[in-house]
C-alpha cells in the first residue's frame, strides 16, 4: 500500500506487485515487487513494459498491436481480467487502493511470469466449427446478401479477439475442463445465426451437450464483466438456450424441464413450484437422490406447513393470478 | 428524513423456503421507520430459466410486476438478488427498446396493465445504504455484532455486470464490492476480507451439473471459514439456500468439514437492532445458527 502523490506532476510513485513462475526452471511461483513512477496516461501494458525494461529483462508478458485488436496481453490485475493495454493503471490504482497484483490469466497454465498455454482454449473454439459452413459456387456472380437486421444478430459478437479474458474468468471452466467456455459459445452463436451458414443445427447439437455445453453455464456474469471488448458472452449463451427451443431441436432432460418446468408452477400459484420444479426436471428416480435434503429441509422448516400442506397446497397464490395465466398463454413462444 | 416507502418484490423463496427472509425484512424495515407495501399480485421473475426457454414471455411477466410498482408510483425492492437482476433486465431491454415495450404492451394490454418505466427496482440492501443511509441504521444498533467475524457474500446478481446495474447498486464494482463490508462495520461487526465474496454459489446449476455447484459453494465457504468467519451473510436467498442447506454434501465433495450459518442480510440488521427471535428466525436454518442469538 506504499503510495505517495508526487506535488510536482500528475504522477504516482507506487510498488507494482508481480507473479513470477518459470515453469521450466521453478519449483513455486513467487511475487516481487517493483517500484516506480506512474502517470495518469499509463497502460497496465506500460508497467509492464517498466518492469521489463527498467527492472528485470526475464519478466515474460505476451504483446503485439498495443490497440486492443490482436488479444495477446490479456492478463489479470487483483483477480480483474484486463487487456494490459486497454487498461489505465491509475484506474485500478485508485480501485484497488495502489495495491495491485500484476498476474496471468490463468495461474495453472503459466509457462512463464504472464505468458500461459492456451490451447485449452484454442480446442474448444476449435471444436464449435468456428466459419461459416456453406456450399459457395467458386465463380458467384454477386456476393452473399445479407440485410442489416440479419447482419446485427451476430455483429457484435463478431467482435471477439480471442484474448481468452472471458475464458479463464469462467468458474465453471475452472471446476469443469469439460465446459466449452463462454468465447467458444459466443462463437457458436455467431455463425448459428449467419444467414449464409447451414451448420446451425449441428452446431446447436454441439453446445446442448449435457457436462460441456451451455447447461453448465453457471450464470455468474463473470465473461459480461471481462470482455474487453463489450460482447457480453452470457447473453449471447441465453440466446443459444433459447435458439434450442425456437429451432425445435431441444432434447428433454433436466436442464430443459428445469427452464420449462417453471411455468407449471406459475400457471397453478403464480409462483415457482420448489418442489415441483425439482421433480418434474429430475423425474422421480432422480428425485430419490434429493430426499436427504428435502428431509433436512422439513425438519427446520424450509418445507412448512403454515400455509398447508407440503407439496399439495402449501403455496399461496398471487393475487390477479388469472392476468398471469392468460399472459403466458397468449404470449409463449417456445414449446418443449 | 421524510418517510421511505416501497414496493416489495418478495420473490418464490421468501414465500416457500425462507419464510425467514420475508420476516425479517419486514422486522427492520419497521425498526428503520421504512413503510412496506408487498406486492401480493408478483409473480416469479424466471429466476433466468424461464428466460433460457422463452425470453420473450419471461420479459411480458416481468413487466407486468414492474407495472405493479409503477401503479403506486413508488420504488420496487427486491430482496433476492436474481429477482432483482431478472427485473431489471427486463426494464433495461424495454426501457432502451421501444419496439419490443410496444410488443410487450400490446400484450398487458389484453390484462388492462401497461408498462411505462416510470418505478426504479433496487435491492433492499442498496434501498438501506444509499437511501436510508449507514449513519442512521448505526443510530438504531441496539446489539451491536462486535463478537462477530462476519464474511459478506456479495452473490454475482448484485454486482454483475455493472453496466445493468448502474445506479440501482450505487456504483458498486464487482471486482472490489464493498457495501455489505460497510453495512457490517456499521453494525459494529468485524467483516472478512476473503477472495471469494464476489464469487459464485453454484446454484443455479445445482440440478444439471452438481458437482461444479459443489465445489463453487464449497470453495466460498471453506475460504471464509479459513479466514475464522462466525457466520456468512448474503443479500441473496439462493446463496443461502445453496450454501445453508447443502453443507452435508459439499463437505463430501471437498473432504472437508464445513461448517458455517448463512445468514439473509436483513436477518443480520435484525439482530443488531433487537428484533425478536421469531421475526430473525433462525430456526428456519439447515446449519445450526440459533447460537448466534446469544452469542
Amino acid at each position: 500500500m506504499s503510495a505517495s502523490i508526487n506535488q510536482n506532476s500528475t504522477t504516482r510513485k507506487v510498488t507494482i506487485k508481480a507473479f513470477r513462475f518459470n515453469a521450466e526452471t521453478d519449483y513455486l511461483p513467487y511475487i516481487k515487487q517493483y517500484e516506480m513512477e506512474v502517470g495518469k496516461d499509463e497502460l497496465i501494458l506500460d508497467l509492464m513494459n517498466k518492469i521489463k525494461w527498467e527492472h528485470d529483462g526475464s519478466f515474460s508478458y505476451r504483446r503485439s498491436c498495443r490497440h486492443g485488436i490482436c488479444g495477446a496481453c490479456a492478463i489479470k490485475v487483483n483477480g480483474k481480467s484486463v487487456l494490459a493495454c486497454k487498461q489505465n493503471a491509475i484506474e485500478l490504482l485508485d480501485l484497488f487502493d495502489n495495491d495491485i497484483t500484476l498476474e496471468p490469466s490463468s495461474k495453472k497454465r503459466v509457462i512463464k511470469d504472464m505468458i500461459i498455454d492456451k490451447s485449452d482454449f484454442w480446442e474448444k473454439h476449435a471444436a464449435i466449427k468456428p466459419y461459416v459452413v456453406a456450399d459457395v459456387d467458386p465463380r458467384p456472380s454477386h456476393e452473399s446478401k445479407q440485410s442489416i437486421e440479419e447482419f446485427n444478430n451476430f455483429m457484435d459478437s463478431d467482435l471477439c479477439i480471442q484474448c481468452g479474458a472471458c475464458h479463464y474468468a469462467c468458474p465453471a471452466l475452472e471446476v469443469n475442463p469439460d465446459f466449452l467456455g463462454p468465447a467458444a459459445l459466443n462463437a457458436a452463436y455467431r455463425f448459428t445465426v449467419d444467414t449464409r451458414d447451414t451448420a446451425g443445427d449441428e452446431r446447436l447439437a454441439i453446445t446442448a451437450q449435457m457436462g460441456s455445453g451451455v447447461w453448465d453455464c453457471v450464470k455468474c456474469f463473470e465473461c459480461a464483466e471481462a470482455c474487453p471488448k463489450e460482447i457480453n458472452p452470457i447473453e449471447k449463451i441465453g440466446k443459444l438456450h433459447n435458439l434450442q427451443f425456437v429451432r425445435g431441436v431441444a432434447q428433454s432432460n433436466v436442464a430443459t424441464r428445469h427452464a420449462e418446468g417453471f411455468l407449471r408452477g406459475m400457471m397453478k400459484t403464480g409462483y415457482l413450484d420448489e418442489a415441483d420444479i425439482v421433480t418434474y426436471s429430475e423425474g422421480y428416480l432422480g428425485t430419490l437422490k434429493h430426499m436427504g435434503t428435502a428431509f433436512k429441509m422439513m425438519k427446520s422448516g424450509k418445507i412448512h406447513w403454515h400455509s398447508g400442506i407440503p407439496f399439495i397446497n402449501s403455496i399461496p397464490k398471487i393475487k390477479n393470478l388469472d392476468e398471469v395465466q392468460k399472459l403466458i398463454q397468449i404470449s409463449q413462444t417456445n414449446k418443449l | 428524513m421524510s418517510q421511505l416507502h416501497y414496493a416489495l418484490f418478495t420473490g418464490c423463496t421468501a414465500k416457500q423456503s425462507t419464510p425467514e427472509l420475508l420476516s425479517s425484512t419486514l422486522a427492520v424495515a419497521e425498526k428503520l421507520g421504512i413503510k412496506i407495501t408487498i406486492l401480493e399480485e408478483a409473480s416469479c421473475c424466471g429466476a433466468s430459466h424461464l428466460q433460457d426457454f422463452d425470453e420473450f414471455l419471461a420479459h411480458v411477466l416481468n413487466a407486468r410486476n414492474i407495472c405493479y410498482a409503477e401503479k403506486l408510483n413508488l420504488t420496487m425492492i427486491t430482496i433476492c438478488n436474481t429477482c432483482q437482476l431478472n427485473s431489471a433486465m427486463t426494464k433495461h431491454a424495454l426501457d432502451k427498446d421501444p419496439v419490443l415495450k410496444a410488443k410487450v404492451n400490446e400484450k398487458l394490454a389484453e390484462v388492462g396493465l401497461e408498462y411505462k418505466g416510470t418505478s426504479q427496482i433496487k435491492h433492499f440492501l442498496y434501498a438501506i445504504i444509499d437511501e436510508y443511509g449507514l449513519e442512521n441504521v448505526k443510530d438504531k444498533v441496539t446489539v451491536p455484532l462486535s463478537h462477530l467475524n462476519i464474511a459478506p457474500f456479495y452473490g454475482c446478481h448484485n454486482i454483475r455486470p455493472s453496466e445493468l446495474h448502474e445506479d440501482a447498486n450505487g456504483h458498486e464494482n464487482p471486482y472490489n464490492p464493498n457495501s455489505l463490508d460497510r453495512l457490517i462495520t456499521a453494525l459494529e461487526g468485524h467483516p472478512v476480507n476473503y477472495e471469494s465474496k464476489n464469487k459464485c454459489c453454484g446454484f443455479h446449476v445445482e440440478l444439471q451439473a452438481n458437482h461444479t455447484s459443489e465445489v463453487l459453494a464449497g470453495n466460498a465457504l471453506l475460504d471464509a471459514m479459513d479466514n475464522n468467519a462466525d457466520m456468512m451473510v448474503t443479500p441473496c436467498p439462493l446463496c443461502h439456500l445453496k450454501m445453508d442447506t447443502y453443507q452435508d454434501s459439499i463437505s463430501k465433495t471437498m473432504g472437508r468439514d464445513v461448517e458455517l450459518p448463512v445468514l439473509h442480510m436483513p436477518q443480520m440488521v435484525a439482530l443488531a437492532l433487537g428484533c425478536s427471535e421469531q421475526e430473525i428466525g433462525l430456526k428456519f436454518h439447515v446449519q445450526k445458527a440459533k447460537h448466534l442469538y446469544t452469542a
